[in-house]
Order: C-alpha cells, then sequence, then structure tokens
C-alpha cells in the first residue's frame, strides 16, 4: 500500500470575494421571488370554478321516456335516446371537426350545418365527412331517474337495457 | 496556427452574437460604465452621469421613481385581475367575491392592486409637495411642473374609475355622488354627467365605461405623459439643486474612486 502525500495533493482553490458572494445571493434570491411569482401567477390563470354545465346530470324520469324519444340537451351537447332496445346518450359533437349538430325527426337523421356530415339517429356516418360515428356517453338509472355521466368512458355500440 | 479548429468558429459567432446584444464592455472603467447606460433601452433614461448631490435620498426621497414604480405594480396586477373580471352588473361583483374567496391568490393580488393605488395617490401627492417646497417647479421647470399637474389628476381619475369596478354599495353611491358633482357645473354639468355615466344613473353602461377608461385610456394616457415628464427631467438639466449648493468641491478625478 503507497503512502499518499496530502500536502502534495493539489487543493482547488474555493474563495470567493464578499462582492461576489453577495452578487451571488442576492441573484438567487431574485431567482426564487421570480420563480415563486411565475408558479403562484400560473396557479393564479387556473380557475378553481368552471361556469361549464355539470358532467353528471339528471335527464327524466326513465319511465317518463317513451321508445322513440330523442331528447335534445344543447348546453350539454347530448342527444338522449329511449330505442326499443333501451336508454343511449349520443354527442351533439360533429366527428369531423367539431361544429355542434342539428337533429331533423323529419328526415330522422342528425346533420352537421358546417360541412354537411350526417348520421342516422344512432349515430352511425350515413354521409358527408364525418370520419366517425357519434361517440356515446354513459347513461344509468338511479332510484328510477336516467343520469348521464359525460366523463364516464363508454363502448361506442352501448345500450342501457331498458 | 493553423485554420481555426470547429469550437474556434463556434466561439467566434457566440460572440458576435452576444456582442449584438451587449455593445459595450465588462463595466470596470469610466468609459464602459457609461456605454453600459447609454446603450440600454430601459437605463437610457437616466443621465450618463449624476451628481452624488442630486441622487442623495433626501433631495428627493425617491418619490417620482416611487410612483413609476407603484404604477408598474398597477399595470402588472391590473392586467390580472382583468383575466377574471367580466364588466358586467351583477357579474362584476360575484368576480371580486370569487377573487376574495375562490381564486386561487385572487385575494392577494386584488389587495396588492388596492393598496398600491391608495399609496400611489398619497406618493404622487408627496412628489408634488416636495417639489413644491423645494422650489424645483421654477424656470426652466414650469412645463414639467404642469406635466405632473395632469399625471396627478390622471392618477385620481384612474383611481376613481377604478373605484366602480367592485361593483358594491360604496362603488355605486361613491360613483353616483362623484358624478353629480360633475352635475353642479354650469351649462355643461347635465351634459358632462350623461356622458361619464352613459345614462342618468350609474348603470351598465356606467360600469363598462369606467372599466374602458380605466384599463386603457387613462393608463395609455398616464404612460405617455409620464414618458414626457421624464423626458423633460432630463432635458431641464437633471434634478433640481439650489444655486447656493451647487457649487461644492470638485469632482473627483477620472479614474477616482
Amino acid at each position: 500500500m503507497a503512502l499518499v502525500d496530502d500536502l502534495a495533493t493539489a487543493v482547488p482553490d474555493l474563495e470567493m470575494s464578499r462582492r461576489k458572494a453577495l452578487g451571488v445571493m442576492t441573484g438567487a434570491a431574485w431567482a426564487v421571488a421570480g420563480l415563486g411569482t411565475a408558479i403562484t401567477t400560473v396557479r393564479y390563470l387556473r380557475p378553481n370554478v368552471l361556469f361549464e354545465p355539470p358532467t353528471r346530470f339528471r335527464v327524466a324520469l326513465a319511465s317518463e321516456l317513451s321508445p322513440g324519444t330523442l331528447v335534445v340537451l344543447p348546453e350539454q351537447r347530448l342527444y338522449v335516446v329511449r330505442s326499443e332496445a333501451g336508454f343511449y346518450a349520443l354527442s351533439a359533437v360533429c366527428t369531423h371537426l367539431g361544429c355542434m349538430t342539428r337533429h331533423e325527426p323529419a328526415m330522422g337523421r342528425i346533420f352537421c350545418p358546417c360541412h354537411g356530415s350526417e348520421f342516422d339517429e344512432e349515430g352511425r356516418v350515413t354521409g358527408g365527412p364525418a370520419p366517425a360515428a357519434l361517440a356515446r356517453v354513459a347513461v344509468e338509472i338511479e332510484d328510477g331517474v336516467l343520469v348521464v355521466d359525460v366523463r364516464k368512458p363508454v363502448a361506442p355500440d352501448f345500450v342501457l337495457a331498458a | 496556427m493553423g485554420a481555426p479548429t470547429g469550437v474556434g468558429r463556434l466561439q467566434a459567432r457566440v460572440h458576435r452574437v452576444l456582442r449584438s446584444v451587449v455593445r459595450h464592455g465588462f463595466p470596470d472603467s469610466n468609459r464602459n460604465r457609461s456605454l453600459a447606460v447609454f446603450t440600454n433601452f430601459f437605463l437610457h433614461i437616466h443621465p450618463v452621469k449624476v451628481r452624488v448631490k442630486a441622487i442623495a435620498f433626501t433631495r428627493t426621497y425617491y418619490l417620482g421613481g416611487l410612483s413609476a414604480a407603484l404604477f408598474g405594480i398597477l399595470t402588472a396586477t391590473g392586467l390580472l385581475l382583468m383575466f377574471y373580471c367580466h364588466p358586467s352588473a351583477p357579474r362584476a361583483y360575484e368576480d371580486m367575491k370569487d377573487l376574495e374567496f375562490v381564486v386561487t391568490a385572487g385575494v392577494f393580488l386584488r389587495n396588492l392592486h388596492r393598496w398600491a393605488a391608495h399609496a400611489m395617490v398619497a406618493v404622487v401627492f408627496l412628489h408634488m409637495a416636495r417639489v413644491f417646497f423645494a422650489g424645483a417647479y421654477r424656470p426652466p421647470r414650469e412645463f414639467n411642473w404642469v406635466l405632473g399637474v395632469v399625471l396627478l389628476l390622471l392618477t385620481v381619475l384612474l383611481s376613481y374609475t377604478g373605484y366602480l369596478l367592485p361593483w358594491d354599495q360604496l362603488a355605486l353611491w361613491g360613483v353616483t355622488v362623484g358624478t353629480n358633482m360633475a352635475r353642479a357645473v354650469p351649462l355643461v354639468g347635465e351634459d358632462v354627467s350623461f356622458l361619464l355615466l352613459g345614462g342618468h344613473t350609474v348603470d351598465e353602461n356606467t360600469l363598462v365605461r369606467f372599466y374602458v377608461l380605466h384599463v386603457a385610456v387613462l393608463p395609455l394616457a398616464l404612460a405617455a405623459v409620464a414618458a414626457v415628464h421624464v423626458w423633460r427631467v432630463r432635458k431641464d438639466g437633471g434634478i433640481y439643486i439650489p444655486a447656493d449648493e451647487a457649487a461644492g468641491p470638485p469632482a473627483p478625478p477620472e479614474g477616482g474612486p
């Protein structure tokens, strides 16, 4: 085992002038204050309360919807349908470029006025540029009341048996 | 030495880019210190050299600079408050309550804006008092005194228009009283009041009018007049020093302490 001569080992010169040290500390204080201000500002700009319609809401008593009914909910941008098979809800947002579609009961179709996409009342594409069927959102029956939950994902052919 | 290496070329390029931004050497000589002020957009409102007497705290109490700093705080906090403010009744009042109880840091920004506004009125008034008691309004500075009076007026108008925006009882009746004072002006009083209010009582129209004045018209006017005000300070020979104090010991030699 070789001996190490401590005195011969080079020691890095870490000494700093008072002015330099104060400058570094001042810079660090400004950086901390700036970062805190930036984070607080971004947090301030994230709203804590939204003025949007609720994502889970009651539609009607399930018994009040007779088969063949289509309820339009413009604020929630939804169609709630009671078919022979049961209940389902369709997003009214066109799958082409996101316009709001309209229900045309006389034609038995859902039509998008922006670029002419057409859907049947089950949301399937029947014409126009739309690349996919209208999205379905979850429906449930709670104490006899039909409840829609927009956030809950469901299969594209989801129907709640009556 | 052969052809410059890749690293050498990169260093030269970085140096060229830096020189296009910072156009003076490290400020360790009088010449470079002067250039540092002279070539900087934000610092060039300062003279290249100032007299120690002029920047003594007790000469000005920094009241003009404090007014400008408060205006900066008010602009920054005001812009942020605008993100949550709908100037319509009764939404404006609800937004103010949301800022206080719902929005993260909202109460901090609202209070910062409010206190900085009160402070600005006080500091601008004190600035004016200081200039008056120092006699700094006398020629050749008399026009800058007039600009200062305009700035005080704009500050008070900003304070007054901001008073209505929370749309609470204090705001409503404060502005009702104020515009009734305008109505007392002979001949044009009724018309002035009608124009200010956009109607016969403090209402939706008044709120939008005061909002536009508060966030756009008056701040831009104040910034423009303040720019001329600072420019005139320079053109009139800098901060006023009475003649009996102006003669002092000679300036230290070049390269001095």
